[in-house]
This record gives structure tokens, sequence and C-alpha cells, in this order.
């Protein structure tokens, strides 16, 4: 799409780049400063309580908590722009290198939920809002609604145990952990899509209802259009405009899941090692999942607002 | 009475009677299953389901089923605790701005925005680090997470509240904010915050099963089902149901709390369950099949379009008869409600099930509309106008591609030939720089703009009639007159055929050769619109005309209105439908419909001197 010549573009540019830095520096401040915010003595925590005081004191200095609070956030971010996330205390690596490992499993598994989710929604809530509309076809409506509440009361990580115990355990379809092969992901990347098409899908359903009833696609078949060229050139594009805002939300809630699934899928993810990091009282290591996780939150958030923006080009004038 | 009518639907049944069970669960599984859940069988480890053991037992070879039951507790216990702390911090945070005054409120408002953006469980995990692992630990931080969706739906719903007037009146009385807030403000919020609560316990249970799961929750001895499930991952391969007894049993309790909201949703109004309407099939009364009058444009007999209601159809339109000749201009004028939208709507073939069309024939533009495949030929043959140019036009696409549309799907067009006729017809309809324009989006073409842009759309093809609903409704005075000249000029080029619905008598009377009045939902008078101000012989019409101030009209006394209201189109009268205001009507005209003679449906007409 040519981006229009008007000032518009760079208004939204501006003001959602700063929107983007403001979050940034929340999520940057709010990881320094959760390792002081922990009650008591984090490294003593770390080490547990028969810890050498000297091996204590040694690993307070190397994180450098002995200095004030002022210069320690200094140095955090200094370190921070050269990419430097600290040492792990119980692996004793650089918190970068493992993450650096162990991202891309984590990004895969949430970018293909993700399309399988929308690639399932779109179409599934378009056919229902044709289905259902205007009262037509009410036991559709009525198992789609209660289907789609029931599916969306499941958490993803217990759809995770389901299918495990249906298609791995009982039908040796899929292997039940691991990440080795396509087939490994089939599971993990289904428990994480399935809520979420659910719920999508119900959006989709109802924007989709919502415009089939507006005056433009009254003008459409006024056109004498065909009608799939009406639903999908004239209707779709305005619900998915207002669909795409929560697919973010979708989205970002996705990137958190992985978590719980990977948990349940013993998936080599930043997932897996947050939870032991969380457990282990690794603080370095957890500062910097949490930043990483953060980061992809907001760039996913700031990716939906660009797209929305020029699909529907008013909600780049109008208060975003 | 109101809760007994929540409770009689569908969703409010269920959900009440499984947050019962679920609560009778929490409050008696200890007392009731406490022993068995923790009584140890060392013959029986890891045993599978059976009549003694439901769903088995676990590896020290206690009854899953009783621990399931005695974790109900636990499990409920901290969702709640969590939902209380979580609701707590939203209403404080929420009611910051009001409390804390402007520049601090708004410090905190746009805090609690960049927190929303976080997922929830991102927020658990970081809680989780500062309160520590354990049950202690997950409920701070499941409360604090859920803190920023609670304080950003107390600050709408308390930004809608302050606004009333009684709230400033409290606050120029001098009541302390606090008092403001716990006395007036929060009474007023209290119905969506208890529901929205309803729905958050449900996921927060949730939340608080995955943090148990992964080992970030309770800890051992004590379980919830979090805890259960995460005991029986590790067994699913010799003992699936371990695990997902308790998961079940989550996702049931979860539905308890999210259904219960839903249901008391409905109750207050929030949310978005449409009413029911009856769809009602009733016996269709046959239309004879007549041919169409030759020699026109568009012919119609016996139109009949109804609309299913609660309460019984509405008959908006009971038999409209009439044509339009090629090239001739017809106005159809009425009240709000009079059924000439429809019957412009029934005309263009745009109407669509649940609402009935029928007619003894409607031929437009030489095609039958009653066959099938007819519509879409129409494409290139008629052209429509609607009543609001701001909304009928496609927000998410540029104009020219818009118009350039018709061509390319009837007239099998190139794309680039299209857009080229689409800025030839948008020059026709006097836009300036139409090729800049013809790139725009709608939301940048003003309204008087997107009116000539929807006639040069229906200009695309061919038209041999012109459907206008109400045209010039929406526009301000100065432009109606621009879309009305464009209308009477393009009908000088094409010599297409005009019907233009309007309640405006004195447009219908400047553009059109000839003018049919409705009145709910027939056709009360037709005759030549030259005659409209002085040779209409229906009450109605006479009415109409005399309730249009002009010129000569005495403007110190109040305005000539039609006395009563329009009919009611679920209950139509037997007789004539304008009878009861009409100031002529007697008992023959409340019993027999007249029928229209002679260019006027009354009774009355040979009595009403011209």
């Amino acid at each position: 799409m040519k981006i229009p010549t008007s000032g518009r573009w760079p208004r939204f540019a501006l003001r959602r780049a700063a929107r983007l830095l403001v979050s940034l520096w929340v999520l940057v401040t709010a990881a320094f400063l959760m390792i002081h915010l922990v009650p008591g003595d984090p490294v003593r925590a770390a080490l547990g309580p028969t810890a050498p005081a000297d091996l204590v004191l040694a690993r307070k200095q190397e994180l450098g908590l002995l200095e004030p609070l002022w210069r320690q956030y200094v140095t955090f971010l200094r370190h921070l722009l050269s990419g430097e996330l600290g040492v792990s205390i119980s692996s004793r690596l650089p918190v970068g290198e493992t993450i650096a490992q162990r991202l891309p499993a984590t990004a895969q598994l949430a970018v293909a939920a993700f399309l399988l989710a929308v690639a399932v929604a779109v179409p599934v809530g378009v056919a229902m809002a044709t289905l259902t509309r205007r009262g037509r076809g009410r036991r559709v409506e009525l198992a789609f609604t209660s289907t789609n509440v029931v599916i969306g009361a499941i958490p993803d990580f217990l759809l995770g145990v389901g299918l495990v115990y249906l298609l791995a355990v009982q039908t040796h379809l899929f292997p039940v952990a691991g990440r080795d092969g396509l087939d490994s992901y089939v599971l993990p990347v289904l428990a994480l899509a399935i809520g979420p098409a659910a719920v999508l899908s119900r959006i989709v359903r109802v924007e989709m209802l919502a415009v089939l009833e507006t005056d433009y696609v009254r003008t459409a078949r006024a056109k004498r259009l065909a009608s799939l060229r009406v639903h999908l050139v004239h209707a779709l594009p305005n619900a998915v405009t207002a669909t795409l805002t929560l697919g973010g939300l979708l989205l970002s809630s996705l990137v958190a899941g992985t978590v719980l699934v990977e948990n349940v899928f013993a998936w080599p993810g930043l997932g897996s090692s947050i939870v032991s990091s969380i457990v282990a009282k690794d603080y370095p290591m957890v500062q910097g999942t949490v930043l990483v996780y953060g980061v992809g939150v907001l760039l996913v958030n700031t990716l939906v607002d660009v797209v929305l923006a020029l699909l529907d080009p008013r909600s780049a004038i109008g208060e975003s | 009475m109101r809760a007994a009518r929540v409770l009689l639907r569908p969703v409010g049944f269920a959900g009440f009677g499984l947050l019962t069970l679920v609560l009778l669960a929490a409050a008696f599984g200890p007392v009731l299953w406490g022993g068995r859940a923790a009584a140890v069988d060392t013959g029986n480890l890891l045993a599978g389901p059976s009549a003694e053991h439901w769903i088995g037992t676990d590896n020290l070879g206690r009854d899953l089923f009783a621990r399931v039951l005695v974790a109900a507790r636990l499990s409920i216990l901290l969702a709640v605790a969590a939902t209380a702390i979580s609701l707590l911090l939203g209403i404080l945070l929420g009611a910051a701005p009001m409390l804390l005054g402007r520049r601090l409120g708004r410090l905190v408002t746009s805090a609690v925005n960049v927190l929303v953006a976080f997922p929830g469980l991102l927020l658990v995990l970081f809680f989780a680090v500062v309160f520590g692992v354990g049950a202690r630990g997950a409920v701070l931080a499941v409360g604090v997470a859920g803190a920023p969706a609670f304080a950003r739906l107390c600050h709408t719903l308390m930004a809608a509240v302050s606004e009333r007037d009684y709230i400033a009146v409290a606050r120029i009385a001098g009541v302390s904010r606090i008092r403001v807030l716990l006395r007036h403000v929060l009474p007023n919020v209290a119905e969506p915050l208890v529901v929205n609560a309803t729905m958050a316990a449900g996921g927060v249970l949730l939340t608080f099963a995955g943090l148990s799961f992964l080992g970030l929750g309770v800890q051992a001895p004590s379980y919830d089902w979090g805890k259960l499930m995460q005991d029986g991952l590790n067994g699913i391969y010799v003992h699936p149901l371990a695990a997902l007894g308790p998961g079940i049993a989550v996702v049931l309790a979860g539905l308890a709390f999210n259904l219960t909201g839903e249901a008391f949703a409905a109750m207050f109004g929030l949310g978005d369950s449409p009413g029911r309407s009856r769809s009602l099939e009733e016996p269709r009364e046959p239309v004879a099949a007549t041919p169409a009058v030759p020699g026109t444009v568009l012919s119609v007999e016996g139109l009949r379009v109804t609309i299913p209601g609660p309460a019984g159809p509405i008959r908006a339109v009971r038999g409209v008869t009439f044509s339009v000749s090629d090239g001739e201009a017809v106005g159809v004028v009425g009240e709000s409600g009079s059924g000439k939208s429809l019957t412009a709507l029934a005309l263009a073939g745009l109407i669509e099930p649940p609402v009935r069309v029928e007619a003894g024939h409607l031929v437009v533009a030489g095609e039958d509309l009653m066959a099938a495949g007819a519509h879409r030929r129409l494409g290139t043959s008629l052209a429509i106008v609607f009543q609001d140019p701001m909304t009928s036009f496609n927000p998410a696409h540029r104009v020219g591609p818009q118009l350039a549309e018709v061509s390319r799907f009837h007239q099998r067009i190139g794309r680039r030939a299209a857009l080229a006729r689409a800025v030839d017809r948008l020059r026709a309809v006097r836009i300036r720089e139409p090729e800049r324009r013809a790139r725009q989006y709608p939301f940048e073409f003003s309204g008087g703009m997107r009116q000539r842009a929807m006639i040069g759309m229906g200009l695309m093809g061919d038209p041999r009639l012109i459907i206008a609903d109400e045209p010039t409704t929406a526009l301000d005075v100065t432009v109606q007159r621009q879309v009305l000249e464009l209308l009477a000029e393009v009908r000088r080029d094409t010599g297409a055929a005009l019907l233009l619905i309007s309640h405006d008598v004195s447009v219908v009377t400047d553009v059109c050769d000839r003018v049919l009045v409705m009145y709910a939902g027939r056709v009360v008078e037709e005759l030549p619109a030259k005659d409209l101000r002085t040779l209409a012989r229906h009450p109605y019409t006479r009415a109409l005309v005399a309730a249009v101030p002009d010129m000569d009209t005495d403007l110190s006394r109040p305005l000539a209105v039609i006395p009563g209201l329009p009919a009611d189109p679920v209950h139509v009268p037997a007789g004539c439908a304008f009878a009861p205001r009409c100031p002529l009507a007697d008992d023959h005209c409340r019993a027999v419909a007249p029928a229209l003679v002679a260019g006027v449906a009354c009774h009355k007409a040979t009595e009403v001197p011209v």
C-alpha cells in the first residue's frame, strides 16, 4: 500500500514511537527494580542459608548491589544498551547467551500458534456470521457460542495435557514432549492456538455481523457485486480492523502463554527457563527473560497499531 | 424478581448450578473427604480408576477423587483472595484522578495504561519473583497483576459517573473526596464491578492453577488443583486421569464463575446478548402474478413488505402499485414510517430475509426481480443514491476503485480502464481534481462531495432508472440544491428516469413530474407534481402540504402540524389508516379501507373542496 503524502503519517509515527519509548522505559526500570523489591537479601536467598558470608558478599559485589542505587541504575542501562544482560547466578553463563539460544524455540511456537489461530478464526467467524445473520440458523448459533464459551474456559496448558493424552498417549500420533522434528510442533502449537482461535472467531463473527448491516455493504450490494466479493472485499477488511486490536492483545498474551505450554511439553524455550530461574532465585536470568518477553509484547502491540493504521487510515489521525 | 428471571435462562441456570456445586465442595470438601484424601494406602500406589477410587490413586495410594474435592477449598479461597486484592487495588488506582487531583491522577492513569498493555501472565511472573514462590506470594502476585485491568475499568466507569450532576452537587457542598467516592461514586459503579469481578475470579482460578502447575504457587504438602495437575503430569503415560481429573475440576469451576458473571451481566443489561426475536412464519397470502405495464422502466403491483417482529409481523408496505415511464421523474412523499424508504429498497431488490417482499410483479429496467438471477444485471441499468453519504461509502477503500469496481465487475473492463472511467465520472459529477480525489478515502470527502460521488457511481453503468432515497436529507441546504441540480442534469444527459423518495414536499414538487403520497404503507394519492399544492384531494396530502411553511406563512402563529400520531404498523386499523387523524372521517371510513380510484384513496374525496 502506498503511503499518502500528507502530514498525518509522521505525526502518527511520532506519537506511536513516543508511546513505545515510555513503555520501554517503564519495562526496563521495572526489570531493574525487581531485584530490589525482593524482601530481604536476594543473594542470600539465591545461594541458600548455608552459603558462607564472604561468598554472598562477593556475589553482591559482582552484581553491583553494593553501590548506590542510582549508580546501579546507570550501569544497568549502559550494559543494556551494549546488549549485556549480566551473568546467571546459578549457571555462571551470560544471560544473553542463554536467551539467544532459547528464544527461537519460543518465538516459533508463538508465531505458528498465532498464524494458526488467525487462519482458523477468520474463515470460521465469517462463515458463522453469514450463517447466523439476522436470526437465521439459531441452532448453529447456539452450538457455536456454547462450544466457544467452553473452549475459551479451558486454559492452554490444560488443553496441552488433554492433547497429550488423546494424541500422544492414546494414539501415539505425535511425540509427548520435546522439540525434535516438525511433528513435535503440532501439539504445543495446537494447545496454544485453540483458545485464541475460539475467542477470535467469536469476535470476527460479531464484527462481521455489525459490518454486514452497514450502509456501505448495502451500497456494495446495490452495485450487484457477487456475494463473495461483497463479503470478502467490502465487509471483511472493516471487520478485520476491529478484530486486529484484540488479535494483537491475543498475540501478546500468546507470547506469555508459551510459558505454561512449554512446561507441559518440556519445550526448550524461554518459558521453561524462566520458571526454573524463578524457583532457583536466579535474578539476572529472570530479569533478562522478563525484558525479552516484555520487549516482544511491546513490539507486537506497536506492529498491530501500524497494521491497523494501514488498513484503516482513520485510526492514524484519531486519538489512539 | 430479576434474579429469578436470570436463573430461568440456560446460561444463568448452568452458571448458578455449577457455582453452587463448586462452593459446596469448597465448604464441605475438607470436612467430608479430608480423611479419605489423606489416607495412605501402600498396597494401592498409582492405581487406575476403579469402583473404590473413581479416578485412581496417587503415588502414596491416596484417593485422587477425594483429593480433587478437598482441593476445591484452597483453590477457590486463593482465587477469591487474589480477586479481592485486584479489585481493591483497582478501585484505588482507578479512583486516583478523583482522590489525588488531576495532575497526579493523570500520571497514575497513564501508568495503568502502560501496564495494561502487558499480558497478565507476564505481570504475574514478575510479581511472583518479587513476592517469592509459595501460596502467599502467588496470591499477592496474581492480585497485584490483575489490578491494572480493574483500574482501567474503574477509571472508565467512574469517569462516566463523576460527570453526573449529583456528584458535582456533593463536591460543591464540600463533601470530602473519600466520602464522595464511598457514598456517591462506588454504589453507582458497583454492579458492573461485581459482574467483572465474578468473571475475573474465573480467570484468576485458571491463572492460579497455572502457577501451581508451574510449581510457583501452592507448595507440598498443601495442594490445590494446579498442584494436583503438576503431580499428575509426570505420570500421564500410565495414569492420565490423575492429570485430567483436577483439570476438569478447574475448567468446571472457571465456567461456573464465568457463566454466573455473564448471567449477571445480562441481568444488568451490560452484556451483548440480544433479545430473542421470534421469527414468525405465518401463512403467506398468495399474490396473483400480473404482467408489467409496457413502456415503463419500473412497474410494480401489489408490493408488500413484511417485517417479523416480537409483537407480530409489521406490515410496513401494504400493497403498493405504480409504474414509472421511461425518462419520467416520480416523487414519493410521506412521513417517516409511511413505508416509502422500504418501498425504495424493495424496488432496488436490496431487502434481505427475514424481511419479506411480495408482489404481483416487480419489473425494474426490464428485469423481473421476482425471478432469480435478475439482480446482477441491474448493476449497470439501475443507479441508487442513498440517504446518508457519510456511511454509504466503504471506509476501507479509496473512492476511485469503489466506482471502478462497477465497471470491472459488470462490464469486464481492466483495472486501469475502469479507473479512468471512474475519474471521468467523478469529473462528470463536478468533482474538482478528479484524479487526486479518486485516490483519496471517503473520509477525506465532504458530505456533498460524497453524495455527488455516489451519483457518479450510478453513472458508471448506463442507468435507465435512478432510485434516490432521501438523497438530500443528510446535507445542508446549499449543498442540497447542488445535488438536486446535478440529478436533474444527469437525467437530461442520460435520459434516465428518477424515483425520488423524500419527506420534503418542496423538493419533490421542484424536481418531479408526478407525486405519490404514501401513508401507513399505502399510496393514498397520486397526482401531477404541479397540482400537489393546489389540487390535492386526500385530506392527508392537504395536511402534509399545509404543514410546509412558505414565504406567505404567518410566522406569528404556530406552524401547522398534522394532529395525532402516524399509524402503528403492527396494528393497522381495518378501515382507512388515516381515519383516526382525519377531520372528515366517519364510521364508514373507520370500517372500510378505501381503494386507490382515479388517483386518490379516500371515501370523502368528492366532499373535499378543491
